[in-house]
């Protein structure tokens, strides 16, 4: 017996700790299985649940602005006039965010002094973590109000412009307010990823631009830029996503009607995220099956933009 | 040698004014002139506007900013030149820009503040909803404190086990199809609107229990849909700081893989992890959308149980007092009041844990860095 | 083309700590002048006040006067942004913008300061630039391909030539071989032996040898002592430094024999 105790601790720990080492790699890679389990059972179960109510519809989906699913029979939904909201809140959102986003980003690394930069950064990082139910809160109750005046001289001014038309909704629960607390809201991502990239700008280049005589905005414009476009695009591109399904901003400032409307300054217009949280309590017969497909709808858009984002900052890498 | 007659030689090829050196003396504003023009021009712009009867703040910002710019451009361009005053401008346009992102946040942390301090007190913060009707000034926070707190701890419990595991695995042990994969779908998943996240709890549910169910739980999973990923690429990123060297001389003792990643490599990283995860966690504790959909939006009592009933949370109950606002008379000024309180109540935990986050990764992470 | 400059009692500073200390020399027009010393001595500190560029680092900052011909570069109307495009400098690594052409890299710095060049004025200047740099006939079949694609010795001669299309008088060059090897170095020192027939050219190196064989003057930096900043211990016609140094400490650093 202690022969062949003393003989085999050499073997017995190395049994064990292969077992320890098995177990341990199994759970980390079961966990990351896990993962592709969950998204793969976000785009089914929704594909499954929208599938009810997708095949009873009596209209087409796609190009049919009504909404008429809360009902046992014949229900006639489509995302026509959603999709537009969406996309038009996000497109505002990131039309009035980009370019003081990376006016920010150049402030942070080219313009501001060093204790201030990093003081900067934290409040843009603050700004990212501020909850959308409380941008939401904010813009209904004190922004839509303060905006009124400014909608009348944009009405009184630029009302030739169809975007512009009047009559100003007298709330000013517009599109245009909410596209603009959607910037407020996508202005961090898109700062910190152009601040990222512009510090990544080699100092060499930086320096040899100043050395053939570039004012600082020419070497912003000659080394920095250029280097930093497909960041600041990828950046630009992830805050579209954002933009594009953020709910409680919205469903909070818009006052919605389903149609599709250009005009920027009146009431109407929805978003997709917006109409299923407005919706969902309310729902009945197809309308929850009606509200996933809509979701779906969303998820696709997003998608879309996101992976688009991925690609070209992906390939950013491969050039440096 | 000191007199330079030799040049007509080769001065040819681009002899003009900039040949003598008296082109370094561009002219230059005085280093103090532009402060004093945006003072000088704050001071007319105000002036102007109080005399027309027309100040608001903003207008005064606005022009302020827009005839600093204006000015500061043609006078630059008068005396410096083309080249500099271009680089003036967009100096202030730079500037300009830092304020406008500074605006919006000041006036909302300073409105919320403001409002939520009418209500914001002992009171609010340790009773519920219940048995309070639209017209009574009464009613708190204390349920939608106990239902945040436990959907975000559920959400925690399920996310950072899952995330940090499928981080070690991305970066102690993952290679080739697999690895590749869970890269890109992180990445995907990182784009999940919450909204989608709550409707694919709603789907699996509908699924499980029939229409019509919600729970905190549900709440909880939607949450961590939307917190996994971030969970697993902050920890990716901080298991990636840590130096091989130290993996090798704890493999060179003779120690297993396993124990080196548990001994060695996550202590090495756990400021980093834990910031990361505290990060993730104030942004998922804001989440409105999800739980509307998974946690129901009525719920005015105290629920601490996740498995059973509706579950009120800041966040929803936020957006539940926004829609009551257009109630008629002192009801809507109450939902009004709470909504702010219960939004300063939201600030401050989310600032709170993003403080904390900071604290931990200043205090811990240099000396563990490198 | 062509400027002398001279410094008297300059001083160099980062934040509190003294770098450089009470240099004072005269670069002659037309002439190579080389600064040899150990690393940390203050040279390429010292190299980059001449043109300001040391501005770009915020604690950094300059006591004295450095004139160029009559006017003192530090004056208090002179824009560093002058200063830079009439005193050019070239990097220890070349550093051409990743994102442009050789064609755009030459021509970066003549664009700034006329922007309505027109299409053959640019090609002029590019061929001339190029050719200057004995670039021309290795890209003249590749200008709008990238520069980062060159080899480092023909990115550095890029590099020259981008330094040289905007004209300037003088030319620092910060140790621009020690990234190189030998036979790309050699055709840069080929280079510089032609440049100074129309530049005041500063380099500053580590190698002796080349400092030997490509310049007129040669300044010796070296430090007083540790955490002492750097001082200009003596300068003259590079024969005699090599050759009959002053200074005890020159005379070590030479021949090898430092501490």
């Amino acid at each position: 017996m202690t022969t062949t105790d003393s003989s085999t601790p050499a073997r017995v720990p190395t049994g064990r700790r292969r077992i320890g080492d098995v177990i341990f790699a199994n759970t980390a890679s079961g966990a990351g299985a896990l993962i592709l389990l969950i998204l793969a059972g976000v785009a089914a179960f929704l594909i499954i649940q929208s599938m009810d109510s997708l095949r009873a519809n009596t209209v087409n989906f796609f190009t049919t602005t009504d909404w008429n699913a809360s009902t046992r029979e014949d229900p006639a939904f489509g995302v026509a006039a959603l999709a537009f909201g969406t996309v038009l809140a996000a497109t505002i959102a990131l039309l009035l965010a980009t370019p003081v986003a990376i006016g920010i980003a150049l402030f942070i690394v080219y313009y501001a002094p060093r204790r201030v930069a990093a003081l900067l950064g934290y409040i843009v990082d603050l700004l990212a973590a501020i909850p959308s139910v409380v941008y939401g809160l904010w813009g209904v109750v004190f922004l839509v109000g303060q905006l009124r005046p400014f909608y009348d001289a944009l009405e009184n001014y630029l009302g030739w412009i169809p975007l512009f038309a009047g009559p100003v909704s007298a709330t000013g629960r517009t599109m245009l307010s909410a596209g603009l607390v959607l910037a407020v809201m996508i202005l961090p991502i898109i700062t910190a990823m152009s601040r990222d990239v512009f510090h990544q700008v080699p100092q060499a280049n930086r320096e040899a631009a100043l050395a053939l005589g570039a004012t600082r905005w020419e070497m912003i414009r000659m080394a920095v830029l250029p280097f930093g476009r497909p960041g600041v695009i990828g950046g630009a591109m992830l805050g579209l996503g954002r933009a594009l399904g953020e709910t409680m901003a919205v469903a909070m400032i818009l006052s919605p009607s389903l149609v599709i409307s250009p005009f920027l300054l009146q009431s109407g217009n929805q978003t997709i995220a917006a109409h299923i949280a407005l919706q969902y309590p309310e729902a009945t017969g197809y309308g929850v099956s009606a509200l996933i497909a809509a979701g779906l709808v969303l998820f696709a858009i997003t998608l879309a933009v996101n992976m688009g984002a991925r690609f070209i900052v992906a390939r950013r890498k491969e050039f440096s | 040698m000191t007199t330079t007659t030799t040049t007509p030689s080769t001065g040819s090829s681009g002899d003009g004014p900039r040949l003598s050196s008296s082109s370094l003396l561009t002219g230059s504003l005085p280093r103090s002139f532009a402060p004093l023009l945006l003072a000088g021009t704050a001071v007319v712009v105000g002036g102007a506007l109080f005399a027309l009867g027309l100040f608001h703040l903003v207008s005064f910002a606005v022009l302020t900013a827009g005839v600093y710019l204006i000015a500061i451009t043609v006078a630059s361009r008068a005396v410096e030149g083309g080249r500099k005053a271009k680089d003036r401008l967009v100096t202030g346009v730079v500037y300009c820009c830092f304020g406008l992102a500074m605006a919006p946040l000041i006036s909302l942390l300073w409105t919320v503040l403001v409002n939520g301090l009418k209500r914001f007190d002992g009171y609010f913060l340790t009773v519920s909803m219940n048995g309070v009707i639209p017209s009574m000034d009464a009613g708190g926070v204390y349920h939608a404190i106990v239902g945040t707190l436990v959907i975000t701890g559920v959400a925690a419990l399920i996310s950072i086990p899952i995330g940090l595991l499928a981080a070690i695995y991305l970066v102690e042990y993952g290679k080739g199809r697999l690895k590749q994969a869970i890269t890109f779908f992180v990445d995907v998943m990182t784009g999940i609107p919450s909204i989608v996240a709550g409707l694919f709890v709603v789907a699996l549910w509908i699924m499980i229990f029939g229409p019509g169910n919600t729970s905190g739980l549900a709440g909880a999973i939607s949450l961590s849909v939307l917190m996994i990923p971030v969970v697993v690429r902050s920890s990716e990123e901080m298991l990636r700081l840590v130096p091989n060297e130290l993996r090798e001389a704890s493999y060179a003792l003779g120690v297993p893989k396993w124990l080196t990643i548990v001994k060695v490599v996550l202590p090495t990283a756990i400021a980093g992890i834990t910031t990361g995860i505290m990060l993730a966690l104030a942004r998922v504790i804001g989440e409105t959308a999800p739980l509307i959909l998974t946690a129901g939006i009525a719920s005015t009592r105290i629920n601490a149980n996740p498995f059973e009933g509706q579950m009120m949370s800041l966040p929803v109950f936020i957006y539940q007092q926004v829609r009551a606002m257009g109630s008629s008379g002192d009801a809507g000024i109450y939902a009004e009041e709470r909504a702010w309180a219960a939004a300063l109540t939201l600030i401050l935990i989310v600032m709170l844990l993003f403080f904390a986050a900071r604290l931990i990764s200043r205090l811990f992470a240099p000396k563990l860095g490198r | 083309m062509a400027k002398r400059i001279d410094v008297s009692g300059l001083h160099v500073y980062y934040g509190d700590f003294l770098a450089v200390e009470d240099v004072s020399m005269t670069i002659e027009p037309r002439s190579v002048t080389a600064f040899i010393g150990s690393s940390g001595c203050g040279k390429s500190t010292f190299l980059r006040t001449l043109n300001r560029m040391h501005e770009v680092n915020p604690n950094a900052r300059v006591e004295g006067k450095v004139m160029l011909d009559d006017l003192d570069i530090y004056g208090p109307d002179v824009d560093p942004v002058a200063v830079r495009r009439e005193i050019g400098m070239v990097f220890q690594r070349a550093n051409p913008f990743p994102t442009m052409s050789i064609y755009d890299n030459v021509i970066a710095g003549a664009k700034l300061n006329n922007q309505r060049l027109s299409k053959r004025e640019a090609d002029e200047i590019v061929e001339r630039s190029l050719r200057g740099a004995n670039l021309w006939e290795e890209v003249k079949d590749r200008l709008h391909k990238p520069g980062a694609g060159l080899s480092g010795g023909q990115q550095q001669r890029l590099c020259i030539a981008r330094a040289t299309a905007v004209e300037p008088e003088v030319l620092l060059m910060d140790e621009p071989c020690s990234a190189l090897d030998p036979i790309s170095t050699l055709a840069i020192e080929d280079l510089i032996a032609n440049l100074k027939e129309n530049y005041t050219i500063v380099i500053v190196t580590h190698n002796m040898q080349q400092a030997a064989r490509v310049s007129d003057r040669t300044a010796f930096f070296n430090l007083a002592g540790t955490g002492k900043p750097g001082r200009l211990i003596e300068m003259g016609d590079t024969n005699r430094i090599f050759t009959k140094p002053e200074k005890k400490e020159t005379e070590n650093y030479i021949t090898g024999r430092f501490g």
